[in-house]
């Protein structure tokens, strides 16, 4: 399912989640801590539409958006950012350390890139067809393990799709403090395909990420996706240092919902927003009604 | 008898025998090289599609060997040095030994970490250390150490084929060349293997209980010390408690473990109830070590009951070069002679 609609579903389901997280963490509702995914909704909607039941996908630590495109479901993931039993993993893992069907995600950046390389040679070693995509963004280019796993990918032919969001901030520190040279060169350093784009339209990115995944399931081998994005929000809950006008001005030009929502029939749009901003209001409440894990 | 490399390096071709989904990964490991220590030997003939000879990447490695065993595989690495273990750090704490519990127990990574440890050798500050001490307060992560007594073999081939759990296998580098001690070999010492049952164990649920062992010199009255030790210098202990019994006439029994994480003192608890005195013996640095942890899980279970307790370690420095000044920094049989003799 990747028309116009069902692609806008997911695109603003993940955006009123995050909304909904950030109005709601100053009340105290949540524990620990939380990065959202507000302005990069279209890379996780655009490259999740592609998946196949057996694929596999790992993520970060700011995962809400790739878990809930991967099909998650929002009130057990409020419930996990809660800390209660019903949470995805039992409240045990919180916001960053996600685990359901074929959907992981860890906190420590670039960590999980040899895993996902590892789970995709298993997956080619048990001939199951299955492909794994991992997220990372420009802030973990700065982790050594990230460029083991590059090589070991290629050298092997891993059948893995490196997805690197390229948000332009890593925490506080903009991406020309922290990253020298170009992305793409460090993918193809290690002769892994790479396609590059700078877009907030989740029809552009789908198919971009389309013919990547195409290619990773067809020659058995890595590929590599550089996604340009926008991060609306802080890095995490109060921390953005950012000029507001700046980000007044990418959510100007930049908003996925904004650019994909001018293909919709408004009245259809706006008894979808409806639904959806009802769907996560039940979901947040009821996850607040669920009990605490025993000790 | 079978030497500990010849029982180890069939327990690899065995587990690769009986089970397809057994990989290894690690440095060097084509023949005819087979491995820096051999122990891997064959097997990249035996099964070329099965052994992955890999980059020099440790954390990499530990973390594609975590990602096979996440999807139902049973890999194996090999880290060439103990030493490079460091740089594999972040893997195994915050990525291997969490995945199960931090999943919510609906994951599990049946992974095996080998690598040698330890020094002798004049290898130098790098690649000499016994390392194990950092990775042993990890929940989630269980440390397994050979030594010559037992069945070295039997104990890898039960981590690969029937742990659930990551493993990190230490193997002292001077054990490889001993002959394996069982009972018949071993025939000045009465041996018993003392199998713990480790149901009480978070995270152990159908796990194989893991044997310590229990070694006195035959014919000896009712022991006045325990001595606690694993891997080489469980060897360097039972040439201690020989050279106490015939030359000092001081009778120790020494405890043997193969696993050191998660604790599993009973052995040792149950021999110091008899001999009121505990000498724990290990190759790593002395401050905060293995030593201090039997020693505190040994107070707190006896009591009373425990009278004296006394350390052998290697003294708080890096491991030196020199063959001298090596074997001044690591503990010897003199050291758990002379300090078992300040006990009794």
């Amino acid at each position: 399912m990747s028309d116009h609609l069902s692609l806008y579903r997911k695109l603003y389901t993940i955006r009123r989640f995050e909304e909904t997280v950030l109005e709601n963490f100053p009340k105290g509702v949540f524990s620990g801590t939380t990065h959202t995914y507000l302005g990069q909704e279209a890379d996780a909607v655009g490259v999740l539409s592609h998946l196949k039941p057996e694929d596999v996908v790992f993520s970060n630590h700011r995962c809400h958006g790739h878990f809930l495109a991967y099909g998650g479901d929002p009130q057990a993931l409020f419930a996990e950012l809660m800390g209660r039993a019903g949470g995805v993993c039992g409240g045990r893992g919180g916001s960053q350390h996600l685990h359901w069907r074929n959907f992981y995600s860890s906190g420590v950046l670039g960590g999980v890139a040899p895993i996902a390389v590892g789970v995709a040679l298993a997956e080619k070693f048990k001939e199951s067809g299955a492909i794994t995509i991992v997220f990372a963004g420009d802030g973990t280019l700065g982790e050594g393990v990230l460029y083991e796993a590059l090589n070991m990918a290629s050298l092997w032919s891993a059948p893995v799709l490196f997805v690197l969001e390229n948000n332009r901030i890593a925490q506080t520190t903009p991406v020309n403090l922290a990253v020298a040279g170009e992305i793409a060169a460090r993918f193809e350093a290690f002769a892994i395909p790479t396609r590059e784009l700078d877009s907030s339209d989740v029809l552009e990115i789908h198919s971009v990420a389309g013919a990547a995944l195409q290619a990773v399931r067809a020659e058995g081998a890595p590929q590599a996706l550089i996604l340009h994005t926008c991060r609306f929000g802080p890095h995490s809950k109060g921390d953005d240092t950012r000029n507001p006008q700046e980000i007044d001005r990418m959510k100007q030009t930049r908003d996925p919902l904004k650019v994909h929502s001018s293909r919709l029939n408004p009245a259809e749009r706006a008894g979808l927003d409806r639904e959806i901003d009802e769907l996560i209001a039940t979901a947040f409440q009821a996850a607040l009604e669920e009990p605490f894990p025993d000790a | 008898m079978p030497s500990v490399l010849e029982s180890l390096n069939r327990a690899l071709h065995r587990a690769f025998a009986d089970c397809p989904a057994v990989i290894l990964l690690g440095e060097d490991l084509l023949d005819p090289y087979g491995g820096a220590f051999k122990v891997s030997k064959g097997l990249s003939s035996a099964y070329p599609q099965r052994v992955f000879t890999t980059p020099i990447s440790e954390a990499g490695i530990c973390g594609v060997g975590a990602g096979m065993a996440l999807r139902g595989l049973r890999p194996v690495v090999e880290i060439m040095f103990g030493d490079f273990l460091a740089l594999a750090a972040d893997q195994l704490i915050n990525h291997i030994a969490k995945f199960r519990w931090m999943y919510n127990d609906q994951v599990s990574v049946p992974l095996v970490i080998r690598t040698p440890m330890g020094g002798r050798r004049g290898y130098g500050p790098t690649h000499s250390q016994t390392l194990e001490k950092h990775f042993l307060g990890v929940p989630g992560l269980r440390l397994l150490a050979p030594s010559a007594v037992g069945n070295p073999g039997e104990l890898l081939y039960r981590a690969i084929l029937e742990t659930e759990e990551p493993i990190l296998f230490i193997e002292n580098k001077l054990l490889y060349l001993l002959p394996v001690l069982d009972g018949l070999t071993l025939q000045d010492f009465h041996l018993s293997e003392f199998s713990a049952q480790p149901t009480d164990q978070p995270g152990a649920n159908g796990n194989p209980a893991t044997p310590a062992y229990q070694l006195s010199v035959r014919g000896a009255p009712k022991p006045s010390l325990t001595i606690a030790a694993y891997g080489y210098m469980a060897e360097l202990a039972r040439q201690a408690v020989h050279t106490l019994a015939y030359q000092h006439e001081i009778f120790a029994e020494l405890v043997i473990l193969t696993q050191l994480a998660p604790f599993q003192g009973e052995a040792v608890f149950a021999s110091t109830q008899r001999s009121g005195r505990l000498l724990v013996v290990e190759e790593g640095s002395l401050s905060f070590g293995w030593g201090a942890e039997v020693v505190a899980r040994a107070a707190q279970a006896l009591g009373t009951g425990l009278r004296q307790v006394r350390r052998v370690a290697a003294q708080d420095l890096p491991v030196p070069a020199s063959a001298p000044l090596e074997a001044r920094v690591l503990p010897a049989v003199e050291d758990i002679v002379q300090q078992a003799k300040l006990m009794v």
